[in-house]
């Protein structure tokens, strides 16, 4: 193998490109990012980074002695892909021929149909968003988020700690439910609402109003919310639209085998934009989570380097965090797995508590809310245990 | 040099966090060595003796970035900056630190106390 590509420059990209290194791979090895920027960390975009505690240089994923001897294509999207020839299309007219090819192109934040040109209204998922949302909320008083998935609970947390009056709305009956389960999720609504973030609940919304800029929003039992600024966290699609006829199989995200190989030979995908086969539950889904991506791309380099005959260890549950005020989140497995949950340590009303999900006797889930410590010894014990994968 | 802790009280496969400016962390290895590094992860505010000891490494206990205990070196992001390490000697069944003079690296926000 000679020549390698990776397209997609964030954390998934970098982190299969240097894993493709320490393997021992020695020929070129180019790296394609459709931003302009180096690959930098996401997670803190809604937290310290918007707060303003952290700058865009703290950001950095690469280290300052690091020297992968990457060919750096920043600036430039991947446009096409042949899968068989492994030649890969840019957006400069550009093209590239590569004996392996990485697909890391991650996700997408999904928009609000109908807000397209109307300022005020904002998705988070890069830098420059970061940087947007930043510059707004600097002069806004009142936010609205849509949505009570991670960014959309992370970001009210953050803005209601820069001092703004901030409402949250979920279609669902409380922010992260579908991650954490219904019980432990009212646990952490509660935390939002002592400090002070007003819940809005089980409603749709039908609007943003606003002629050049956003000024509320309406919801479907016909309340309307006034707003400076609005924030869309409705989720994330994969960006996989540019392999549409590449020949490579494609469903919700790139499907992969379980050690990362995509449908053509020389060809794998990690991260976001990627749906392994999981072998526990018999069917492909995508983990768009920090972790999975950073474990993923180590199986993904061994099975580019080997052609697909290494055997790639079971994959890790889930692991995933998440920090809202002065609160730090936790939490490994699947919800989902369980029967039952339990509190075992401190008390939810307290803001510090560790709860475990249940299938019969065995955990299939853990949640920490500010207990590192002892949250540490339950992640050890599951992920030690060869049951669950993804 | 700074006395940590009596030998016995501190088992294999524990750690112990001395409350000095900036903390240390000591640890216990499986295989029965001490190691003393800067607690707080280079990345964010996290102790690391609440983390995850495996072999001569210890895990973040938020993001799981890995330092080696010896060197101080990390593995991968987020952290990107080594911890310090520190000489740990072990006299009559007391186990001591002896700490480094070179700079801390410290994670953005958090400064030592003397400088706060």
């Amino acid at each position: 193998m000679n020549t390698v590509c990776v397209v997609g420059a964030s954390l998934a990209g970098l982190l299969t490109a240097r894993a493709l290194r320490s393997q021992g791979y020695a020929g070129r090895l180019v790296v394609i990012g459709d931003e302009p920027h180096r690959p930098y960390d996401r997670p803190p975009l809604s937290k310290d980074f918007l707060k303003g505690a952290i700058g865009e240089a703290d950001l950095a994923l690469e280290g300052e002695d690091e020297e992968p001897g990457i060919e750096w294509r920043l600036g430039v999207a991947a446009t096409h892909l042949d899968a068989t020839a492994r030649r890969v299309t840019l957006s400069d007219g550009t093209s590239l021929a590569a004996d392996g090819v990485v697909i890391a192109t991650g996700a997408a934040a999904r928009t609000l149909p109908g807000t397209e040109g109307l300022a005020g209204v904002h998705t988070l998922r890069t830098l420059d968003d970061a940087r947007a949302l930043r510059d707004d909320l600097g002069t806004a008083r009142r936010l609205v988020v849509i949505g009570g998935g991670f960014i959309g609970a992370e970001v009210a947390a953050t803005a209601r700690e820069l001092g703004l009056d901030v409402t949250l709305v979920e279609s669902g009956p409380a922010p992260l439910a579908g991650v954490i389960g219904l019980t432990m999720a009212q646990a952490v609504a509660d935390l939002h609402e002592q400090r002070g973030v007003r819940l809005v609940r089980g409603v749709q919304v039908t609007e943003v109003t606003g002629t050049d800029r956003a000024d509320g929003v309406r919801l479907s039992d016909g309340t309307h919310l006034p707003a400076d600024v609005v924030v869309a966290g409705i989720g994330a699609v994969p960006n996989i639209a540019w392999l549409r006829g590449s020949g490579l199989e494609l469903g919700d995200g790139v499907l992969c085998d379980e050690g990362g190989g995509a449908s053509v030979p020389g060809v794998v995908a990690v991260g976001d934009c990627a749906a392994w086969w999981d072998p526990v539950r018999s069917r492909h889904h995508r983990i768009e989570h920090w972790t999975g991506a950073r474990q993923r791309a180590v199986v993904a380099a061994a099975t580019l380097l080997s052609g697909g005959t290494a055997r790639p260890e079971p994959a890790r549950p889930a692991y995933f965090w998440s920090d809202q005020f002065d609160v730090k989140i936790q939490f490994i497995g699947h919800a989902r797995d369980a029967d039952t949950v339990t509190v075992e340590e401190g008390d939810p009303a307290g803001g510090s508590f560790l709860a475990v999900y249940r299938q019969g006797d065995r955990p299939v889930a853990v949640l920490g809310v500010n207990q590192v410590r002892l949250f540490t010894r339950w992640r050890r014990q599951l992920e030690t245990a060869p049951v669950q994968a993804g | 040099m700074i006395p940590a802790c009596p030998l016995a009280s501190l088992p294999r496969g524990e750690a112990l966090r001395l409350d000095v400016d900036p903390p240390i962390a000591v640890f216990h290895t499986d295989d029965g060595e001490i190691f003393a590094i800067d607690d707080t992860c280079t990345h964010q505010d996290a102790s690391l003796a609440d983390g995850w000891l495996e072999g001569c490494e210890v895990e973040c206990p938020l993001h799981a970035s890995r330092f080696d205990l010896r060197t101080g070196k990390v593995d991968a992001p987020p952290a990107k900056r080594p911890v310090r390490t520190h000489e740990v000697v072990v006299e009559d069944d007391t186990i001591y630190v002896v700490p480094s003079d070179a700079p801390p690296n410290l994670p953005p926000g958090v400064t030592l106390k003397g400088e706060a």
